[in-house]
């Protein structure tokens, strides 16, 4: 071991100094242009407002030194620590729902001395997968059914907890990103299949646990125009925001819709809708090829780890942050109810960034703690 | 089943598995994100010029700026219709947080009644864009307005708008005349412009105001501009200026209109004037009239309540709608009637019973002077108005003779060129009568057209421009309100406002009517001698239409007569007699006698001739200089 580390030190190839410092530069480059791309549309969504660009940039640069000290960490001790922080972040899911506080009804965040703010939901996104890849980093592959009902139980707890707060749109990616795991462990295709049968029966149970401004989400998104000036405002604007862009856009600076404040949200879950004014289809185009660069180096890190505990993680972790996406464009452009899941890496906004940074920060870990073939 | 109880695991199998659900998830990314890539394709470049449209419409708002009002004056550059600032309270809706307390806190400052509250309800409901004012209540006083002003930073949402508004500082003596201007309703807006009128108040409802609509309110400014969400102007992308609506000049005096209306005194009725030598109207009074500035300010119901169940019809426009017989007025012209078509002459002679009878045993027509008037010609037919000259002479004539002859006078039809809802009276035929009865027309109704009874109705416009014609010798012109329209002369279309000649077999005919009808006040047996002793002369006509019929042998006793039943006393008159400079229609519901209308026509002819007025008509002199 010493001598390998002393080897490598000397050869001082660039890809020994990465592996070094535990930096993916593939991943790490893709990252920097969603990044950039990201601030950019920022500062137009913003109204030209140099510091939320600023505070932007802040929040980016904690979430890469996360990421940066996360990728350090060897995955074993990651694996070694999942179920601990699951209890943990469990207990503390509790407690948002005994001492929590919120805003309109929801309770989410737990206070901290100093005023200070905290989401525990928001860190299960990484813990669910966490716990799920643990579970099965000493089983056979495929998982049994008593696996199955099991891990469907771990997933279930923190997720009804989470539902409970209400947080709706959370709990689906927490629930996703457990469901993940399993699906990579080589759920058998008929459960899958059986679970999309009864896909309907659980829609319609979950109707019945809906509050009312979540069902309202749901009844706006199927029929925006029934309220033009209520709640469904955003989303005629943001499809109108989208539609008049066209192929190549308004130009820089030039969306009336964003520029006007016609389109709700702009700098926040609207996002996209910005650049898709100004940059047009093109723009998006761009845009989500820089997403699936990301994605695509995840799934290669995914794919070759070395065991199953860090293959199942990473794989879920990178298809969370696909769904992150996919669900942010698809509610905006009108085909997802609206959901309030933010655009990874490019809405302007606390606490999934640092998160978000966090998963790159496991992928890198992954990828640079392998040993040596 | 096997697998699982193996004791060694295979885990290059297992990385396998794992494998190659990674490939399939990848697969599924592709799909997932060429199917947001299709809804791109799909909204921007299909769907593109629909959303580009609805782009456009947020952003981009035509304000429409309303042109000031054009003014009406009277003759003598007299305002009748002016334009003063007035302040709104006007809310935009979206900046009120909590309308209960907005509520309770406005009506702590001023007094904000519950039909302005329900009316602004109303109107919050319909579709509107976001963040654009709404009147709340119109017209502060100067002393709300101060009242609203000092609190008005408390207030989140209200703000106060200056406006112009429609004032007539004469009332009610001129409503009728120039109309008034009101809130346009959504019936007003399928007749105009809508466009242009976004953000007008009022719309010209009657009178002249109503008439003249297009010309006094000019056109619309309209600006481009580009708005953001909340409803601020950020930028100016086009503009045009409003033009300013045209002044209207009337014929119309000020003083004579408001003298006349004050010389009908307590009874109902009506005072048409007009200037033989333009057809130009000098006063067009309808008694009692109402204050339009009611109206404007949008009439509450209460006082709308006072004025629609008045039993004096203050919202009737006696003028140009009331249907009256024209009763003895209507002689000169049947007169004229008989000369053209040959079936009496000047110097023929008639005995005068106290009655006429068709057939010997038949109805007996009667007289006013029940011991009759002797033996007269045409000419003392006029002077002392004798009714059975008029029987004798209708029964020979026949109706169809009467209706054409009457028809060029301007009788059965609305002829006043500019002002709209005329009635058109009821000038008789064989035809109107089959159609409307089913039945022949008789002798006996061509004896009562023959004294302007039976059938036979007529509103003041018309036997007052009838009158013009007989001052003017036959040259007639429409009756008119308006001269000027900014600085041009009125013209009206089709050639209809144009003079032209009424031409007589004889035409000497006019001046001797002219001079019969003098007479009338200056023979010691004229019906009108009491208005001897001018230093002018005037040529007139008496009359007293008969509001029910008397039986064949009943006695008109006035004094054991309702009122109401009295009879309607009519004068025409024009003066000089010579070279006629006003003619007079003048009408006294129940007025009795006709000397009431032949003193008020002298009085006018008095202060219109020779400017004698009373005093205290000089605040409406004007200033002939001005406009």
């Amino acid at each position: 071991m010493r001598d390998s580390v002393y080897r490598r030190a000397l050869s001082f190839t660039n890809a020994h100094l990465w592996k070094l410092v535990h930096i993916d530069i593939l991943l790490m480059a893709s990252l920097l242009l969603l990044i950039s791309g990201g601030l950019f549309i920022l500062y137009s969504a913003s109204g030209q407002d140099v510091a939320m660009v600023e505070r932007q940039v802040f929040r980016l640069a904690v979430g890469l030194l996360v990421c940066l000290v996360l990728a350090q960490l060897p995955p074993k001790y990651m694996r070694r620590a999942s179920p601990a922080l699951f209890i943990f972040l469990a207990v503390l899911l509790i407690c948002v729902l005994l001492f929590g506080v919120g805003a309109k009804g929801a309770q989410r965040w737990l206070a901290l001395p100093g005023g200070l703010r905290f989401q525990p939901s928001e860190i299960m996104k990484i813990v669910m997968p966490m716990m799920i890849a643990w579970y099965f980093s000493d089983k056979q592959l495929p998982p049994s059914f008593k696996q199955i009902v099991i891990v469907l139980a771990l997933i279930a707890t923190p997720v009804l907890l989470i539902a409970k707060q209400p947080d709706l749109g959370t709990s689906l990616l927490v629930a996703v990103s457990g469901i993940f795991v399993l699906f990579l462990a080589g759920l058998g295709w008929r459960y899958i299949l059986g679970a999309a049968a009864l896909a309907p029966i659980a829609g319609y149970t979950l109707w019945q646990f809906m509050h009312d401004y979540q069902r309202q989400r749901v009844l706006t998104f199927l029929n925006p125009e029934s309220d033009p000036l209520g709640s469904g405002w955003n989303i005629i604007q943001s499809k109108t925001a989208i539609g008049s862009g066209g192929l190549y856009g308004k130009g820089f600076l030039e969306g009336t819709q964003a520029q006007l404040d016609f389109l709700p949200e702009s700098h926040t879950d609207f996002i996209i809708a910005v650049l898709a004014e100004e940059f047009g289809m093109l723009g998006c185009g761009v845009l989500i090829l820089a997403y699936l660069l990301v994605i695509a180096r995840g799934l290669y890190i995914s794919a070759t780890a070395e065991d199953n505990y860090a293959r199942l993680l990473a794989g879920s972790l990178t298809l969370t942050f696909f769904v992150y996406m996919f669900v942010n464009i698809g509610m905006v452009s009108g085909i997802l109810p609206v959901v309030g899941v933010p655009l990874p890496l490019v809405s302007y906004g606390g606490t999934s960034i640092i998160t978000i940074m966090a998963t790159f920060g496991i992928l890198m870990s992954i990828q640079t703690h392998k040993r040596a073939r | 089943m096997s697998r699982r109880h193996q004791n060694f695991r295979n885990y290059r199998q297992e990385q396998r598995l794992t494998q190659h659900r990674l490939i399939a998830a990848a697969l599924f990314v592709l799909i997932l994100a060429m199917i947001l890539m299709a809804r791109l394709f799909y909204l921007q470049v299909i769907e593109h010029d629909l959303y580009q449209t609805k782009a456009d419409d947020n952003r981009v708002m035509l304000v429409t700026q309303p042109p000031p009002r054009g003014l009406i004056y009277d003759r003598n550059g007299l305002i009748l219709a002016d334009n003063t600032p007035i302040h709104s309270l006007t809310i935009i809706p979206e900046r009120v947080e909590d309308f209960a307390k907005l509520k309770k806190m406005l009506s702590g400052i001023i007094e904000i009644s519950d039909a302005e509250w329900e009316d602004f309800d109303e109107r919050l409901k319909e579709y509107r864009r976001p963040y654009q004012s709404l009147t709340l209540k119109s017209q502060l006083t100067d002393e709300e307005w101060a009242k609203v002003a000092v609190d008005l930073y408390k207030l989140d949402g209200v703000q106060v708008e200056a406006q112009l508004t429609r004032y007539y500082p004469y009332g009610e003596a001129f409503a009728h005349a120039i109309g008034y201007v009101g809130r346009i309703t959504s019936k007003d807006l399928e007749t105009v412009d809508k466009q242009a009128y976004q953000g007008a108040l009022f719309i010209g409802k009657t009178g002249v105001e109503g008439f003249y609509e297009k010309t006094l309110f000019g056109e619309a400014g309209l600006s481009k501009v580009e708005v953001n969400a909340r409803g601020r102007i950020m930028s100016e992308l086009d503009r045009q200026n409003p033009t300013p609506g045209k002044d209207l000049h009337l014929f119309l005096d000020a003083r004579l209109q408001q003298y006349a209306y004050d010389l009908l005194g307590n009874y109902t009725g009506s005072v048409v004037a007009i200037d033989p030598t333009t057809g130009g109207v000098l006063a067009l009074v309808s008694k009692p009239g109402y204050d339009p500035n009611l109206f404007v300010r949008g009439i509450s119901y209460d006082d709308y309540k006072i004025l629609r169940q008045s039993k004096k019809l203050p919202l009737f426009n006696r003028a140009l709608r009331g249907g009256y017989p024209p009763a003895s007025t209507i002689k000169p012209f049947m007169a004229l009637a008989g000369l053209e078509y040959g079936f009496s002459s000047w110097t023929e002679r008639y005995f005068a019973k106290g009655y006429y009878q068709i057939n010997p045993d038949g109805r007996r027509y009667r007289d006013w002077k029940r011991t009759g008037h002797g033996w007269i010609d045409l000419e003392r037919s006029i002077i002392e108005s004798v009714d059975t000259y008029y029987y004798q002479l209708a029964n020979k004539m026949g109706i169809t003779p009467i209706h054409n002859f009457l028809t060029r006078f301007g009788f059965g039809q609305s002829n006043l060129l500019d002002l709209n809802g005329q009635s058109d009276g009821l000038l008789p035929s064989n035809e109107w009568k089959k159609a409307k009865y089913k039945e022949p027309w008789y002798p006996g109704d061509s004896v009562n057209v023959g004294i302007g009874q039976g059938f036979m109705v007529a509103t003041p416009v018309q036997i007052a421009s009838a009158t013009s014609a007989l001052a003017s010798r036959g040259h007639y012109f429409y009756p008119r309100m308006a001269n000027t329209i900014g600085d041009e002369p009125a013209v009206f279309e089709d050639g209809r406002g144009d003079e032209h000649d009424i031409v007589l077999k004889d035409q000497r005919n006019w001046e001797r009517m002219v001079d019969a009808m003098r007479k009338v006040i200056t023979d010691s047996h004229g019906t009108a001698r009491r208005l001897q002793g001018t230093k002018y002369d005037i040529a007139g006509k008496t009359g007293t239409g008969q509001v029910f019929s008397l039986q064949e042998d009943q006695e008109y006793d006035a004094d054991s007569l309702e009122k109401r039943l009295h009879d309607h006393a009519l004068f025409i008159g024009f003066a000089p007699a010579k070279n006629p400079k006003i003619s007079i229609f003048a009408i006294f519901e129940n007025g009795g006698s006709s000397s009431k209308p032949a003193d008020l026509s002298k009085a006018l002819f008095d202060a219109y001739l020779y400017d004698d007025y009373p005093e205290r008509y000089d605040y409406l002199k004007g200033n002939k200089n001005e406009g």
